[in-house]
């Protein structure tokens, strides 16, 4: 579904992200791990066309989208869920989702669909985004990347400073959601319990270089443990 | 009683024309950070589309109400041009943005010199807005009554086109986060274009109506260009509704002002005020308020 082949990312003159290749599944969940400043957000916001790659190469479905803007990977059914419970703070929770799901055929559908999903949003659709609690607008930032109809779903660490039970919930949609298929998911992740329950890859990154990778299921877990320690 | 009804007409009528002159800076500036001096220089075209419109169809009336639209679309368009062609290369380029609009605020003037000629040329109004409309014993210009009328109209249609239309939506949504907005599939790009259309096209309705002010030239911009950007900074940056409280005050201010004084010195003292209420508030009457930044 998603392939970086040996990408390189930087900030201005710093490099922070050195020659990673990552790749997501066909209906498959990938995970990539590490510690804080490791580097797992720039490379998700390259992937997601945020970031330009300083080289190597980024394919969706086998396409080169290297070089093309965010807006138009999308359109190629990649959907981004930034760190940090982003949303647009000004519109309300119900505009959040409409600024998405307008001028598509089934818009309002789709709208009704992620409400499902999240039904802690239903009595919320009137009232600003900003002033939603952290766990409200990581739901609605989710359900907002859902309406796009994506194939390919990246989240960077969902579940970052949310209370337990939200987290919960939020761990379980993602679980259905991957399991229904159609759907693969790059996530981000500090939780590694989680991560390797989801994941069918998982990806260890340390000072922005891949440090260890395989394939989930038993073992995965020490390994994962070992390579963080280092 | 009779200059306090006069005066506070004349800074409602006042500061209808700074609303007209400011909205679609607070569009550009206010929302998307552009300083555009060539906003002057789009109500001098809309001007002098109200001109040409009236050497074409001649009836001062049905011109006029022609002109409205016709005005918008060329105001639109030369935004367009300006935002396709330079701006987009500057974003976040605050000086040199600067320096190539007043740039091309020049080349404009020079234009409407060169076509127009440098006398002042006059775009009579209709009769139907011509004299005063008397009420309770004042009388009040029809023309100032239509300005103002025509500012509400504005305000309000901005107001709910940004609220209730998709490409409103759009707008605020990336006036608020851009990233965020691009990486949900909303095409920024796209949403520029479109806004400075807007901001533009509003500069030109506002040349249109200041052809009922009297007759028009080339500098018509600059007389209009530093009240507008006054106008946004004081109503805090991104807001419409503090522009619209902000018009009306500097008018109202004004008003009373160059009752008691002269015009340029009125200038000197707004200009005093408006300083040091921006050193008291700097944000500006109005500031975004969210629990988080985003
Ligand atoms: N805008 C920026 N300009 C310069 N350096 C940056 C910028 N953003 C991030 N960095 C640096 O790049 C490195 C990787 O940051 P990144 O945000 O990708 O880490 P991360 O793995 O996502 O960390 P966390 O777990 O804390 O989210 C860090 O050293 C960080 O300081
Ligand atoms: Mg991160």
């Amino acid at each position: 579904m998603l392939r970086m082949e040996d990408v390189d990312i930087a900030y201005g003159r710093t490099t922070v992200v050195h020659g990673v290749s990552i790749e997501v599944p066909a209906d498959g969940v990938a995970a990539v791990m590490g510690h804080n400043g490791a580097g797992k957000t720039t490379l998700l916001r390259a992937a997601v066309g945020l970031l330009p790659a300083r080289s190597g190469r980024i394919l969706l479905d086998g396409e080169d989208v290297t070089a093309l803007p965010p807006n138009r990977r999308v359109r190629r059914g990649l959907a981004y869920v930034p760190q940090g419970q982003q949303s647009f703070g000004q519109l309300t929770t119900a505009e959040n989702l409409r600024v998405v799901a307008d001028g598509r055929p089934r818009g309002a559908a789709l709208v009704d669909e992620a409400l499902d999903l999240f039904p802690a949003l239903k009595g919320l659709l009137g009232r600003r985004a900003g002033l939603l609690s952290g766990g409200q607008r990581q739901q609605l930032a989710i359900a907002r990347a859902l309406i796009t109809e994506p194939r390919l779903l990246i989240l960077d660490e969902p579940t970052e400073g949310i209370q337990p039970s939200v987290v919960a919930e939020i761990e379980r949609t993602i679980l259905d959601l991957t399991r229904r298929g159609g759907l693969s998911v790059l996530l981000v992740e500090q939780h590694v319990g989680f991560a390797l329950d989801a994941a069918g890859r998982y990806y260890v990154l340390a000072a922005g270089r891949v440090t260890a990778e395989g394939s989930g299921g038993t073992g995965a877990a020490t390994d994962v443990r070992t390579a963080m320690a280092i | 009683m009779d200059v306090l009804v006069t005066q506070v007409f004349n800074g409602l009528s006042g500061g209808s024309i700074l609303l007209l002159a400011a909205l679609g800076l607070a569009l550009t500036f206010g929302q998307m950070g552009v300083i555009n001096m060539a906003h002057g220089e789009f109500i001098m075209a809309g001007a002098y589309t109200a001109f040409v419109m009236q050497q074409v169809l001649g009836a001062a009336g049905l011109s006029l109400l022609v002109s409205l639209p016709m005005a918008f679309l060329v105001g639109g368009l030369l935004g367009v041009l300006l935002e396709a062609t330079l701006l987009r290369r500057m974003y976040h380029r605050p000086l040199d943005t600067l320096l190539v609009t007043w740039g091309v605020s020049l080349i404009l003037q020079q234009l409407a010199r060169d076509v127009f000629g440098t006398a002042g040329v006059d775009v009579p109004a209709p009769g139907w807005l011509s004299g005063p409309v008397e009420v309770l014993g004042f009388s009040f210009p029809r023309s100032r009554l239509f300005i103002l009328a025509l500012a509400i109209a504005a305000v309000v249609a901005l107001s709910l086109a940004l609220r209730l239309t998709p490409l409103g939506r759009r707008i605020r949504a990336t006036v608020q986060n851009r990233q965020l907005a691009e990486s949900s599939g909303i095409s920024t790009r796209r949403t520029d274009v479109l806004t400075f259309f807007i901001g533009s096209g509003l500069a030109g309705v506002a040349g249109v109506v200041l052809t009922l002010m009297g007759s028009i030239s080339s500098n018509l911009g600059t007389s209009y260009i530093v009240d507008a950007f006054l106008v946004v900074i004081v109503g805090g940056i991104g807001q419409i509704k503090g522009a619209v409280i902000a018009a009306f005050v500097l008018g109202t201010v004004q008003s009373w002002v160059e009752y008691s004084t002269t015009a340029s010195i009125a200038k000197v003292i707004l200009l005093a005020l408006v300083v040091a209420f921006l050193q008291a508030r700097p944000q500006g009457i109005f500031q975004v308020r969210t629990r988080s930044l985003a």
